[in-house]
């Protein structure tokens, strides 16, 4: 066989509950040694993978491999890895000591051999002494080393690591994240780590990989994944950026906010519509002066102890947040300017909707599951399958649910700058996009019209 | 008026109906029937072979009683509680139901059973109808610690390289213990304290401790049925020292509906 | 797959086994044999005889008095029991536990000292035996239980919520009415509901307390009849009307508390 230079390799997977979809294909190969974090919201997939590779679930399509064998349908007791649960999972009728001890015991280790264990395991984690302590006397953070102990006790190849800090109050959570860096290079085995927590992921990872929908977004190094997002998500989703539609009007040139900008991207081809994300950092400002690329008027201005943020409203209507040490107060005018290898330029992943739909009569169109009004036409007949297309702006949302022929809800938000882009699932399961200038809320419930005018129906 | 002083008529209810009662028990047991210290209630139990003999023989058939329901009870209450065995609440229900049903309807529909199949009444039929009236207390405390059991420590117990079998030995059992006992308590006390069930179980032949408590009390025995009552207090305390009786209160009543 | 299969058999198994004896009973009581298992081909004269009173007078009378003090017994125990709730969930935490403890014994206690203790009580304070005895022996062990069902809500109330109805102009009892009623409602109707099964299912405490005035209820006529050799042929089809009751009441109360827990 041969031999693998990767530890965990999953190819495939995908995870159904029923209907629902946890986990879209997956392929992620992770190298012996590194500290992988999977990194999304919540409900993106990401605590799943991690129990596919632990064993607590199996995955329904795929295969998972550890150090070169194959484990997809492997129990969890049978696996060379071990994991730090998300609310430790302390065993209350066992010490710590013996919640230690509980894996070598069972591998029926020599009594020494697993008290010099236990004992430099308690070491490592800080908690020497604490071997008698009844775990429901520690405090949240001494559980959590004791749940790391116990888990690093056993040399595993790779430990996971489920939101092992969420639980923890903020300062407790940074010293615990310098920790188990150190740990990590000290013990030189692989950590598989699952956050929703972006900053975490950049301070702790070799890798990251972003997650969303049960999709991997994006795999990188933090400063990959931070200066060069794939797509809209993983921007809006890594730190504080300003995401704009722009134009790519030829190689090195990208039009956005009403202006033409020089930048490093090419190969988008001529006039392609693209998302520009520039993160507020990267934009410069000063009183307006010749330099200006653009100039607007700072709308608010916060103190964020060692920056200023500001909200900055451009002649063409655009706000841009922008971050500096000095402060421009609210009502100055001010000048930006942004260099060109800060200009993040990246494909769109669609321009419109688009779904399948099935002809009614020449005045009807059935998709998403409705009955939708279209202009009359002639070139299809009642059954035909047709492709639909719906611009985005065109979608109407509808506070009320009653009022749509369609309902859903607002899943996932993004400001454009000078409008919301806003992914509405609906429930007939399949996403709608819609640009809108009203205030949405995560989670609202909405009802969706469409104008029949707007309706564009091709051959499929 | 505060709100705290609103637990001051239950206060006097408890004391009138409660407190003061269980100490006419212990005064009762302590004096004769002119009301003068005695020891001679007592005196007399240790004396009279055949309430002595009763009470031990209560005790055994309690302890049988109840290692039957343990041993029934236990694998019921584990297979209600995995969610991969899918059994739904109403099948909950189903154990707990005859709880709700008169005890000596019950009682009297296992004779019937018993009747029917032409079995012989007595022993068998006693300890019969002892684990069917007082099974559902050993199901329902030991389902309800095993199903609030942190499904995650499973897994961590499977994490760590815990087979099946290990997994219970080493993590499921030990930590259903508090419902294990409390299933033992109030499987036992019941079933030691109980009367008037065995005669009908056994047409007259079998007599238990309680019974022998009320026939005195009924016979006018007032004192020597309070010591008879005050001995029973006291196995039945012993009992529940090894019990938190505020858990087991909440375990008895709690989410019975 | 296996495993499952000898799992769910065995809980049918068990369940059959608690289920023959009433069984039995349901079966039995459509036919009109007076010694139970002779069958003597279908008949629900014992139905129609439960109900047309007459000779089983004492019967329905019996079934009358089990009724009513159990609804008496229940309502008292019920406002009893909350207002109780109330006061010892405001107490310092060691008034409270002595409360606690003191609710806990009757729990705690077999029937059969409630019944002695209370049987003492009455006769040493020279209070002749009857009805009310009964409906205060049966108050004695049902409140500790609607204490304990109301307690829960009380703890799972935002204790804030009581100031808020004040801040917001609302006396001390529209508040009460308006805000903590509603809390605790449901606590109320379960212990309730549990007072009134406890009441009706009542047997040992009620012999020592019944007294011998000739009242009888359900638990105690059927341990008369049964003492006399033999079950009065219509106690079938009457336990067989409660026995189904109880089934479907407790079913309906649990789809019901299933579903809105699906909610």
């Amino acid at each position: 066989m041969q031999q693998s230079t990767y530890i965990i390799e999953v190819q495939n997977v995908s995870k159904y509950f029923g209907e629902k979809v946890a986990l879209d294909n997956i392929n992620l190969n992770v190298k012996k040694g590194e500290f992988v974090t999977i990194l999304g919201p919540s409900g993106c997939g990401k605590t799943t993978l991690l129990r596919l590779i632990a064993g607590f679930q199996t995955a329904s399509e795929g295969e998972i491999r550890i150090a070169g064998n194959e484990i997809t349908q492997t129990p969890p007791h049978l696996r060379p890895v071990n994991t730090v649960f998300q609310k430790y999972a302390l065993f209350p009728h066992l010490n710590v000591f013996d919640n230690i001890a509980f894996g070598l015991k069972l591998k029926k280790t020599p009594k020494q051999v697993i008290e010099k264990k236990v004992k430099s395991a308690l070491k490592m984690v800080g908690m020497t002494d604490y071997e008698d302590r009844n775990v429901d006397s520690l405090s949240g953070g001494q559980q959590q080393r004791v749940a790391i102990a116990r888990a690093i006790v056993n040399e595993p190849e790779v430990l996971l690591l489920d939101e092992p800090l969420a639980a923890l109050d903020l300062k407790m959570r940074k010293d615990m994240q310098m920790e188990l860096k150190e740990m990590h290079q000290k013990l030189g085995i692989t950590f598989v780590y699952v956050t929703h927590d972006q900053e975490e992921a950049l301070t702790l990872s070799d890798t990251i990989v972003v997650m969303s929908e049960g999709k991997i977004q994006q795999i990188g190094t933090p400063m990959d994944i931070y200066n060069e997002p794939i797509n809209s998500f993983v921007a809006d989703f890594i730190g504080e950026s300003n995401i704009l539609n722009g134009t790519m009007i030829k190689d090195e040139v990208v039009r956005f906010a009403g202006h033409e900008f020089e930048c490093v991207d090419k190969g988008f081809g001529e006039n392609a519509p693209v998302d520009v994300v520039i993160r507020p950092e990267d934009i410069y400002i000063f009183d307006p002066s010749d330099a200006a690329q653009l100039t607007g008027t700072v709308s608010s201005c916060i103190f964020k102890g060692v920056h200023f943020e500001m909200l900055v409203q451009t002649k063409e209507g655009y706000e841009l947040m922008v971050q500096d040490y000095h402060a421009f107060e609210a009502g100055r005018e001010v000048g930006l300017l942004v260099k060109p290898f800060d200009i993040h330029v990246m494909k769109k992943e669609r321009t419109c909707n688009t779904f399948e739909g099935k002809m009614i009569d020449e005045q009807h169109v059935e998709f998403l599951g409705c009955e939708f009004e279209c202009l009359p036409q002639t070139q299809f007949s009642a059954g035909d399958k047709v492709e639909v297309q719906i611009d985005f702006q065109n979608v109407i949302l509808e506070d009320n649910e009653e009022d749509g022929r369609l309902t859903g809800e607002v899943k996932f938000i993004l400001y454009k700058g000078n409008h919301y882009h806003l992914t509405v699932f609906t429930d007939w399961d399949e996403d709608i996009y819609v640009d809108t200038n009203d205030v949405w809320d995560d989670g609202d419930r909405v009802g969706i019209t469409i104008a029949p005018e707007h309706i564009r129906l091709n051959k499929l | 008026m505060r709100r705290r002083n609103w637990s001051l008529p239950y206060a006097l209810f408890l004391l009138v109906f409660v407190v003061i009662p269980l100490l006419l028990i212990v005064l009762y047991a302590f004096t004769d029937e002119e009301g003068a210290f005695t020891m001679s209630n007592f005196r007399k139990f240790l004396m009279h072979p055949e309430a002595m003999n009763t009470f031990i023989y209560s005790i055994g058939i309690a302890i049988i009683t109840t290692i039957v329901c343990l041993l029934l009870g236990y694998p019921a209450a584990y297979i209600l509680s995995q969610k991969h065995y899918n059994t739904s609440k109403t099948m909950v229900v189903l154990f707990i139901l005859p709880m709700w049903v008169n005890i000596l309807i019950r009682t009297l529909a296992t004779v019937a059973l018993f009747d029917f199949l032409q079995l012989p009444l007595g022993e068998g039929a006693l300890v019969f109808g002892m684990v069917y009236n007082f099974l559902p207390f050993m199901i329902y405390p030991i389902y309800n610690t095993l199903q609030k059991m942190d499904q995650s420590l499973i897994e961590a117990a499977q994490d760590l390289g815990a087979n099946p079998l290990k997994v219970f030995s080493k993590v499921i059992l030990p930590l259903s213990s508090p419902g294990v006992i409390s299933g033992i308590v109030m499987v036992f006390m019941p079933t030691v304290s109980t009367f008037a069930i065995a005669e009908l179980l056994t047409m007259n032949n079998i007599k238990l401790f309680g019974t022998t408590v009320q026939e005195n009390i009924y016979n006018g025995m007032w004192n020597y049925g309070a010591a008879l009552s005050l001995i029973m207090l006291l196995l039945i305390g012993i009992m529940s020292l090894f019990t938190n009786d505020e858990d087991n209160a909440q375990n008895e009543s709690g989410g019975v509906i | 797959m296996m495993k499952k299969i000898l799992a769910k058999g065995y809980l049918w198994l068990l369940l059959a086994l608690l289920y023959s004896p009433i069984l039995i009973i349901m079966i039995f009581s459509f036919t009109e044999a007076k010694v139970l298992g002779n069958w003597t081909g279908f008949s629900t004269k014992l139905y129609s005889s439960l109900f047309s009173g007459g000779m089983h007078h004492s019967l329905m009378n019996a079934i009358w008095n089990t009724f009513v003090i159990a609804l008496l017994a229940a309502t008292i125990s019920t406002a009893l029991g909350s207002i109780a709730a109330i006061g010892i969930f405001n107490l310092r935490s060691k008034a409270r536990a002595v409360m606690n403890f003191t609710n806990n014994i009757p729990i705690m206690n077999p029937d059969i000292i409630t019944g002695v203790s209370l049987f003492l009580l009455f006769v040493s304070f020279g209070i002749s035996q009857g009805f009310t005895t009964v409906v205060l022996a049966h108050i004695a062990f049902c409140t500790p239980y609607v204490v304990l069902s109301v307690m829960p809500r009380l703890r799972k109330m935002n204790p804030n919520i009581y100031e808020a109805a004040l801040d917001l102009g609302a006396t001390p009892f529209q508040a009460l009415r308006k805000v903590i009623l509603p809390e605790i409602l449901p606590g109320m109707i379960s212990g309730f509901i549990l007072a009134f099964t406890l009441s009706i299912d009542d047997f040992a405490v009620t012999i020592f307390t019944i007294g011998n005035e000739g009242l009888e209820t359900l638990s105690t006529y059927i341990y008369a009849d049964a003492r006399k050799g033999g079950l009065t042929p219509e106690l079938r089809p009457l336990s067989t009307i409660i026995f189904v009751t109880v089934l479907v009441l407790l079913i309906v109360i649990n789809k019901r508390a299933e579903k809105q827990q699906k909610e």
